[in-house]
């Protein structure tokens, strides 16, 4: 099994799971099984297109999946998936 | 208007933040617990890495955001929000802030100008994607006029 993690913006979409355990081999199959198991968390990783959102980041471990195989990489038992907001901002002008 | 209680020690991490990094912005989390009146007991810095303007952006780390889950997750804590800072701008959401606030969070912006504190609002999206303000309590500034 591996861990997923919920940050505290989404739990509310997992009734208030920190995390969760799967047992999906890729980071895809993570996704899919989380949406299917919280429909209302799907809008707020995935885009209209299908993919991960332009603010939201996906960690396994401590690597971002960008520079791995992107959704296609492979989820080995007792590592952990991290959902991530991206945070940013400035100020007016 | 949601109410927020924010401990002094909290405000006084942002405001020396604040005043550290001026005129460049800085930025942080918020952690607490959530009730009727959510409570802001711990701050902790983060890194701005954005490479350019950093008078006018701030971007945190992702690592260092999932460290700060963690950090809350370890000591029964509730990651709650970020603060940062707008160096000679008002307490106000830019529409920066807006296209990358995420829900649930409180938002403290701290105003600085001319190296002084100005003023501390804070601020959490709506259900329409707006930000509304919220109501801080005894607000006790640290570093007015220092």
């Amino acid at each position: 099994m591996s861990k997923i993690i919920i940050p505290t913006p989404l739990r509310k979409f997992t009734n208030n799971q920190t995390t969760l355990e799967t047992s999906a081999d890729t980071v895809l199959e993570v996704i899919r099984e989380l949406t299917i198991k919280y429909p209302d968390l799907k809008n707020q990783i995935i885009d209209k297109q299908g993919g991960i959102r332009k603010y939201i980041r996906i960690y396994l471990d401590d690597t971002d999946i960008k520079t791995l195989d992107q959704e296609k990489t492979e989820v080995s038992a007792g590592s952990v998936v991290s959902i991530i907001p991206a945070i940013a901002g400035g100020n007016i002008t | 208007m949601k109410k927020l209680k924010i401990y002094p020690l909290v405000i006084e991490t942002i405001e020396n933040h604040a005043l550290e990094t001026y005129p460049e912005e800085c930025c942080g989390f918020l952690y607490g617990t959530e009730g009727d009146i959510r409570e802001i007991s711990h701050a902790g810095k983060a890194t701005n890495i954005k490479s350019e303007n950093k008078r006018k952006r701030f971007e945190i780390d992702p690592l260092e955001y999932l460290q700060a889950e963690k950090y809350a997750m370890a000591n029964n804590l509730e990651l709650l929000g970020i603060y940062h800072s707008h160096p000679d701008h008002p307490a106000v959401p830019s529409e920066h802030d807006l296209k990358q606030a995420a829900g649930y969070f409180s938002y403290i912006i701290v105003s600085v100008r001319k190296n002084k504190i100005n003023n501390i609002r804070s601020w959490q999206l709506n259900d329409q994607q707006e930000f509304e303000e919220e109501e801080i309590l005894d607000l006790i500034h640290v570093k007015v006029n220092s």
